[in-house]
């Protein structure tokens, strides 16, 4: 099982100052995350849920701890990498999804996909497709996001985090702006991604999506409250 | 998909926006090449004016000497006159190649135009003058038979005008005596073209002028040391010399002046669609701001974001500035016509010449401009950290 640890942290921790008061937003999380499984991270609002997801997929620097992806040791024993280097990271291990899309409203859903192919050697019009197919949007290729609905937008999203072809897939609220069946069929297709090897971090504050994951972590007050 | 549609395609989203700025930077472009056209038109015309009246040197009676030469280049001789034994005079010079004197007399004709207006006739020698003009041609007939002969040959716009043609008669207003046109020359493209050449002799007698002319041109043999030969003819008493290198330097000096104001302008108007554009760009990123943090997640690299924002403003500086170098092809013609309009002399043929230099260096200028305007909102485009840009967007 061990060989199958994609994330791996040790004592993570995030501490901002907020004037003269520390916050401690991640404290001492230690957490492992394998090859093909789904974690929810839920706890109410302010309990560091997105900033343990933000740590874990190197969008953040941690205060201290250690963190490993993809069997390398990003961060920890002093080491503190540059952002060309965490930048090249994030392309090769991770895809992101967040609540509010951000898809680039004048290009076209393939557009959007194939986006991160405009700044560096990404899978092209054939990947796309598969990814569009997979998650049911191939027909819509050619529509701006102001032409879908909220589901297919966050279809779309969620096939541009997978372009890259990621190991991990770290969501944030990806079923926050939602209804409940539409969050119902993307909570369906995070979940098949896990079926093709991939693992899939969501934070959410849906309890009834949280316990389809193969494993919940509540976090509160920056700590796993309960796993 | 490239980094080129993805901003081409960002420029749209604002299109108002877009089309203002590019607007800015198509006046700017436009006001610097018409401007670098002018400079280069009027440059040419003065210098193929002076080259085609045929002779380097210039005499006149004593007077202002640029009126004298403004007089000269639009078409008549300062009308002041000089003794006619002159010529032999600056004739026995070894710098002299060839002379021709000349007599310019002006006359009220009551039934020109609605108001009436001065005719002006130009008495040539027809032994010396058309070998100092090689360039003129005839369209009908040819030069008079005799210097003494009542005879004309007509520039073509004078025949135009007068509507006249080889064998018409034409009365000189004031003397009462008719004329016969012998000649009507070919556009020249000179101020040749507007001006009734009648043999001097005749004019002098039609006049009373016998023994007078008002200017002498001289054509200075190839090997002369010119500014010594103008030394010596300063010592004639009575005469001006007017050297045509020196009027022409001083026009263009004069033009210059004006040119340097006009340059500052369009410097300022440069800088201010410089502005434009820094701000119109600034706008578009701060807009985008979570979007570009979204890229930069994705694994864009800073100088891919940088390179995105600045194809942006690549993109509409070209634009802008394709546009300008086209309306200034468009409008060449009316600001010319403006020009004229508000100079007091304008050489002949093209005053705004447009041509692949100055279109290039002009388009070259505005989108260094444009990209050294772009590098402040690109380089804070790439220095956007995901996360705040994220964040920023859920606040």
């Amino acid at each position: 099982m061990e060989n199958n640890i994609v994330i791996s942290a040790q004592d993570l921790s995030k501490v901002y100052r907020r004037g003269s008061e520390e916050v401690r937003a991640v404290d001492g999380i230690s957490f492992e995350a394998f090859a093909g499984e789904m974690v929810a991270i839920t706890g109410p609002s302010g309990s560091g849920k997105t900033t343990l997801l933000n740590l874990l997929g190197c969008l953040d620097n941690p205060t201290s701890g250690t963190l490993s992806a993809g069997g390398r040791e990003v961060f920890g024993g002093g080491r503190a990498p540059g952002e060309r280097e965490l930048t090249l990271l994030r392309r090769e291990l991770f895809g992101y999804v967040f609540q509010k899309f951000y898809l680039i409203p004048t290009l076209t859903v393939e557009e959007n996909i194939m986006l991160p192919g405009a700044f560096y050697e990404a899978p092209g019009a054939k990947a796309a497709l598969d990814v569009m197919r997979l998650l049911g949007i191939e027909r819509r290729y050619r529509h701006l996001p102001g032409e879908l609905s909220g589901g297919e937008m966050q279809r779309v999203a969620i096939a541009r985090a997978l372009i890259n072809s990621p190991k991990v897939v770290l969501a944030d609220e990806p079923t926050g702006s939602l209804d409940s069946r539409r969050a119902g069929e993307i909570n369906e297709i995070l979940r098949s991604l896990t079926r093709q090897g991939i693992t899939v971090v969501m934070v959410t504050h849906n309890l009834e999506l949280a316990g389809r994951a193969d494993r919940r972590l509540e976090i509160r007050d920056g700590k796993i409250h309960a796993a | 998909m490239n980094i080129y549609s993805i901003a081409y395609k960002n420029l749209l989203r604002k299109k108002t926006r877009t089309a203002l700025t590019a607007g800015g930077i198509m006046l700017s472009t436009w006001v610097l090449a018409t401007l670098l056209g002018f400079n280069r038109g009027y440059q040419q015309g003065l210098n193929r004016d002076i080259d085609n009246m045929g002779f380097q040197v210039l005499l006149t009676a004593k007077g202002c000497p640029y009126e004298a030469a403004t007089l000269m280049l639009k078409g008549g001789t300062g009308l002041r006159y000089m003794p006619e034994n002159v010529v032999s005079t600056v004739y026995k010079n070894p710098e002299v190649e060839k002379v021709t004197p000349m007599l310019m007399q002006g006359v009220f004709d009551p039934n020109k135009g609605e108001n009436g207006a001065v005719a002006a006739y130009l008495g040539v020698d027809a032994a010396t003058f058309p070998g100092m003009k090689p360039y003129l041609e005839f369209k009908q007939g040819g030069w008079f038979t005799d210097n003494k002969a009542y005879e004309a040959v007509l520039g073509y716009e004078a025949a135009e005008l007068e509507t006249r043609e080889v064998g018409d008669k034409m009365l000189i207003p004031g003397v009462d005596r008719e004329i016969k046109v012998v000649g009507v020359l070919k556009r020249s493209g000179t101020q040749d073209d507007g001006t009734i050449f009648l043999p001097i002799e005749a004019v002098q007698k039609l006049f009373g002028k016998q023994g007078k002319l008002t200017g002498l041109g001289i054509k200075v043999k190839k090997d002369a040391d010119l500014d010594a030969f103008e030394n010596k003819l300063y010592d004639l008493p009575d005469v001006q010399v007017v050297s045509m290198a020196q009027v022409k330097t001083t026009i263009m000096n004069l033009v210059n002046s004006a040119r340097v104001i006009v340059m500052g302008i369009a410097g300022i108007a440069l800088i201010i669609a410089m502005a434009g554009v820094i701000n119109t760009i600034l706008m578009s990123v701060m807009e985008r701001y979570a979007e570009i943090g979204i890229i930069k997640s994705m694994g864009a690299l800073p100088l891919d974001v940088f390179k995105m924002i600045w194809v942006e403003t690549a993109i509409l500086c070209g634009l802008g500035g394709a546009a300008g170098i086209g309306l200034a092809f468009l409008t060449a013609r009316l600001a010319e016509a403006a020009v004229r309009y508000f100079l007091p002399y304008a050489p002949n043929g093209a005053l705004v010449a447009l041509d692949g230099g100055i279109t290039a260096f002009s388009f070259a200028l505005i989108l260094c401009g444009g990209l050294l305007s772009g590098i402040y909102p690109a380089w804070r485009a790439a220095r956007v950290r995901p996360l705040e840009a994220i964040r920023s967007e859920g606040e």
